[in-house]
């Protein structure tokens, strides 16, 4: 049925892939769609590993000088626990919804540099895996001249000096052993797949729009994506140099952060928050778009204030590369700084502030569809504006000095990002989950999963605060019982525990709909946006033909008018237009020329972590193999022309600018 | 500022009825139980801060929650109006939150001046950070200690601190916030105790294996309680044991066994080794050990010299492979070091 054209074939070092089907044709895919499928399992694979690194935090801290895990096992599971959710977990699900959602919703046909896009992908993968390979390989021990009861085992063979990595604590003195190697290497890797994903998406976004798609008729995911991937370009660079300076120290006896050379450990916690703060926003803003879109989708009226949420978003990126300093109120700073850094992290909760206003006038008047992602929306709201308020207690500097360290900040950082970004991004996978795999998820298990993770949430991170207050430190192994923070220790792995079923009930739910769902529509929320006027699943071509973008919300005014009150009117005659659309969807009339799969990108991207095996064990030969495989990764990519030249070469798609891939 | 009697009674409304009776009752640790002048104004300032977010909590809160109840879809319900924003709400829900946020930075930046003056005939006292375990000295009076900082009630200290490893945080709740100790520089910090009482302390800073039991005490004391205290601190250890007493035999494990490469007890044993431990010149005196993470008695003594790495993972004092007799002798020397 379809009329995708059979490629010629050519010669390079390796053949073009053929496979369409089996594992071949997604390790060499270029599909921006698999593409996000696959950050999106694997993601979620991490989000597990990082899920079960904290329930074994937290049977440790369920009750006072517990002995579950060893120091060392603790220390490195927290650090795990962090850097996976962060750099393994959140950040490649937004990932997820970006390269699956933003050619959709701008009428693309794919990214700008779909190979490009492959490469970072199979970068995440070989970043996530070399991390991870500390496990196996890793070495980990007390500092130089300490003494250790027992064995390191295993499990405390991975990185331990925090996912903040404080010198000189993480460095070779107090760090002996590869384990944080791994880390500082791993994280290097990880952030060149981010910094080539942005490129791609800031390209995107400014040079693959449908006809009529202005920058101000972008949905607000759209917006969000575009301030992220800024965000990505400008804040890795400088964790990057960072990481070199770690690397450098570690490997090499340079003394960038170490005091006996001449460096200072503070340096390095000013790198890190200037590219850490900007990163909370990296994990935020992607949720903030997703809810943008479900909020008016269930309220069937237009979001509240467009322009102001995105002008918000775009101030909340800019002010974040200005308030880094308050992460280290505490730390050797002077007064003026304190104010200063103060001052400026007050500022940033206004533009925070309208956000939520906006959405709150987005739903008020509406008419709410209560289904499961709406309610991981509206969730979504409430547990932000508790992170957002605790937030503003941090920028009272002395009450911070009092707060920082402790878990009132955990308390605080996991309202924000699991309550905010983690729901934001359940709401979003429900929302989209009909247009990726064509089939709807079951309703009642998606409502029990919401009702079990906001109760496990806030019972995890609610007594958080309370505990931080009176004087539970963060990262501790274990706490005295005379403390009296037995209790809610309990209480709060018990949370952790419920939260772990929700997952469980979300695993079942997807697992079951994929297979045994029913049937979706192809808008089967009466949806607003163009990535709804195309079939469930998605077809591989996108749009068979390019769309033409009238308005904001172009979809939705395809299908509604208002009448002289404002209120929303079926137009006549949609009911033909969506059969016409559904039909043009699934027979495209023109021939569509799709980049072809390549191996280059996975090639390319795996000779990355023997480069980073061959720094940590300071060989020749695997810094050779990392560099062929770079070499031909490289030459491979430059000359295998992105498309097959085609049997018929046919008319030029009707908009131009849909067929400049790379 | 007296805002605290205005806001202490509602502390009891917020036990009881807002965190269901969530707050600990006697947490050492308590950073809401201010006993002096420092932590009693970042008291006053988080009230003030909870209070306004309490405010906009219930405000935000309650307008999803009445939104989700009465915007409900429902069948008889018309197709909502088309609203696409409000250019006056806009402005006004960007300059009240400015304003609100203003009315907390005034008093937040005139505290953050405030608390890093230094106060005027403030006792002296270094702070220096060891993985893990805090060393006091006080340079006025020549003295040297470690784990327990004694202070005189209802005086200024100034604490003049660094690390000699890695980063550390020095925090006493119930005195003032954290300050970092930082290798290569020194950061400052006040404290203030209205009475004499014991405190606690923990180190804020993850600073490696047993960051959780770098713990301290800091005892609070009158006049001339710390007076008595000073005199005593200044001499040196009794030398003159009788020999064939058990403490004698103690000391001579003291001077053989190798304890000597670290730890100094003054008029015994000066020579401080490459590895700074903790002085035990007047070891019995403190009630705690080993980072205050052990209270100082026979039993917690006896396992920790059996094998120091099982109590405190990562430790710098080597299992010396004590008999059970050098452990018993030792025990009852160090109970001699007042």
């Amino acid at each position: 049925m379809t009329k995708i054209i059979e490629p010629k074939k050519q010669r390079n070092i390796f053949s073009r892939p053929s496979s369409e089907e089996g594992v071949w044709s997604w390790i060499t895919t270029v599909d921006h769609k698999r593409i996000g499928i696959m950050y999106g399992y694997a993601a979620f694979f991490f989000l597990l590993v990082g899920g079960l690194e904290a329930l074994l935090l937290r049977i440790q801290l369920s009750q006072p000088d517990n002995n579950f895990l060893s120091a060392a096992e603790y220390n490195a599971m927290f650090t795990m626990h962090g850097t996976t959710m962060i750099f393994l977990a959140i950040m490649p699900i937004s990932a997820a919804f970006f390269n699956y959602l933003l050619p959709l919703q701008i009428g693309a046909r794919d990214v700008a540099f779909p190979r490009l896009n492959a490469l970072s992908f199979w970068i995440f993968i070989a970043g996530g895996l070399f991390l991870y390979s500390t496990f196996l390989f890793g070495t980990a021990g007390a500092p130089e001249g300490g003494y250790l009861a027992e064995e390191v085992s295993r499990l405390a063979s991975a990185p331990n000096g925090g996912w903040f990595g404080y010198q000189p604590n993480a460095g070779l003195k107090y760090s002996p052993g590869t384990a944080m190697d791994y880390w500082a290497i791993g994280l290097q890797i990880l952030g060149i797949a981010s910094l080539v994903s942005a490129f791609n998406f800031i390209t995107t976004i400014l040079n693959m729009r449908t006809k009529g798609m202005r920058l101000m008729r972008m949905p607000v995911f759209t917006w969000m994506t575009f301030a992220v991937s800024f965000l990505l370009a400008f804040s890795l660079p400088i964790i990057a140099i960072a990481l070199f300076f770690v690397t450098f120290d570690r490997q090499f006896g340079t003394t960038f952060f170490l005091t006996e050379g001449g460096g200072d450990p503070v340096l390095w916690q000013h790198l890190f928050w200037l590219f850490g703060h900007p990163e909370v926003y990296i994990l935020i803003l992607p949720a903030f778009g997703i809810v943008s879109e479900v909020l008016p989708t269930f309220s069937r009226k237009p979001l509240f204030g467009y322009p102001a949420i995105v002008f918000a978003g775009f101030g909340i990126a800019f002010i974040g590369f200005g308030v880094w300093a308050h992460h280290m109120f505490a730390s050797a700073i002077s007064p003026v700084a304190q104010a200063g850094f103060g001052l400026s992290t007050m500022i940033i909760a206004v533009p925070t502030g309208v956000k939520i206003f906006n959405w709150l006038g987005t739903i008020w008047g509406g008419r709410l569809t209560l289904n499961t992602p709406m309610l991981f929306a509206l969730g979504f709201i409430g547990m932000f504006v508790i992170g957002g308020l605790s937030g503003v207690t941090h920028s009272v500097v002395p009450a911070d000095t009092q707060q920082t360290d402790t878990y009132y900040i955990v308390a605080h950082f996991h309202y924000v990002l699991f309550g905010g970004a983690l729901f934001g991004i359940f709401s979003g996978l429900y929302f989209w989950f009909p247009k990726v795999w064509g089939r709807m998820y079951n309703e009642t298990m998606g409502k029990i999963h919401f009702w079990l993770m906001i109760i496990g949430f806030n019972l995890t991170f609610g007594p958080m605060h309370w505990l931080g207050l009176q004087g539970q430190v963060r990262r501790t192994w274990v706490y005295a019982e005379e403390t009296n923070l037995g209790f809610w220790n309990l209480i709060v792995t018990i949370g952790a525990f419920i939260l772990a079923i929700a997952t469980l009930v979300f695993m079942a739910n997807w697992i079951y709909s994929r297979r045994k769902g029913e049937v979706a529509p192809f808008d089967p929320w009466d949806a607003r946006t163009i990535e709804w006027s195309i079939p469930s699943p998605t077809p591989v071509w996108n749009f068979s033909n390019a769309p033409e973008v009238k308005s904001l919300d172009d979809f939705w005014h395809q299908k509604y008018g208002e009448d002289e009150d404002g209120r929303a009117v079926r137009r006549e005659g949609t009911d033909e237009l969506l059969l016409q659309l559904e039909e043009e969807g699934l027979n495209p009339k023109e021939e569509i020329h799709l980049p072809s799969p390549s191996y280059f990108p996975v090639v390319m991207a795996f000779g990355l972590p023997f480069l980073g095996y061959a720094i940590i064990y300071k060989s020749i030969p695997l810094a050779l193999i990392g560099v062929i495989m770079l070499l031909i990764g490289g030459f491979g990519w430059g000359t295998e022309p992105l498309e097959e030249e085609f049997e018929s070469s046919e008319e030029e798609p009707e908009s131009g600018e849909s067929k400049n891939y790379e | 500022m007296h805002i605290k009697k205005f806001l202490k009674p509602k502390n009891f409304i917020l036990c009881s009825f807002l965190f269901i009776t969530a707050c600990i009752e006697d947490a050492p640790l308590d950073s809401l139980s201010p006993a002096g002048p420092y932590a009693r104004t970042i008291d006053e300032l988080f009230w003030l801060t909870f209070w306004i977010a309490v405010v906009i909590f219930f405000i935000v809160q309650g307008a999803l929650l009445f939104s989700v109840f009465y915007f409900k879809d429902s069948p008889d319900k018309p197709e909502p109006k088309q609203i696409h924003g409000n250019n006056f709400l806009e402005i006004l829900w960007t300059i009240i939150p400015v304003i609100i946020l203003a009315s907390i930075a005034v008093p937040t930046v005139r505290t953050i001046f405030d608390l890093a003056r230094e106060p005027e005939d403030a006792l002296k006292i270094e702070v220096i950070g060891h993985q893990w375990w805090f060393e006091y000295k006080y340079p006025d009076y020549g003295i040297t200690t470690a784990n327990v900082l004694v202070i005189p009630e209802d005086t200024p200290i100034r604490l003049e601190m660094w690390s000699n490893d890695v980063l550390h945080n020095y925090w006493v709740p119930k005195l003032n916030g954290k300050r970092y100790l930082v290798p290569g520089q020194k950061t400052y910090l006040n404290l203030h105790a209205d009475n004499a009482e014991e405190f606690w302390a923990q180190c804020g800073e993850y600073c490696g294996l047993s960051h959780s039991k770098m713990r301290g005490r800091v005892l609070s004391m009158s006049e001339s309680d710390f007076d008595a205290w000073v005199i005593n601190e200044q001499k040196n250890a009794d030398n003159t044991l009788s020999e064939g007493s058990l403490a004698y035999e103690g000391q001579q494990v003291y001077l053989n066994a190798g304890c000597t490469q670290c730890h100094v007890i003054g008029g015994v044993w000066d020579v401080q080794g490459e590895r700074i431990a903790p002085n035990l010149t007047h070891f019995a005196n403190r009630n705690v050990f080993a980072g205050a993470a052990l209270k100082n008695n026979s039993e917690n003594l006896t396992k920790w010299l059996a094998n120091p790495a099982e109590l405190k993972p990562g430790t710098f004092m080597p299992n010396l492979e004590l008999t059970e007799r050098e452990i018993e002798a030792l025990i009852e020397y160090l109970g001699t070091l007042k």
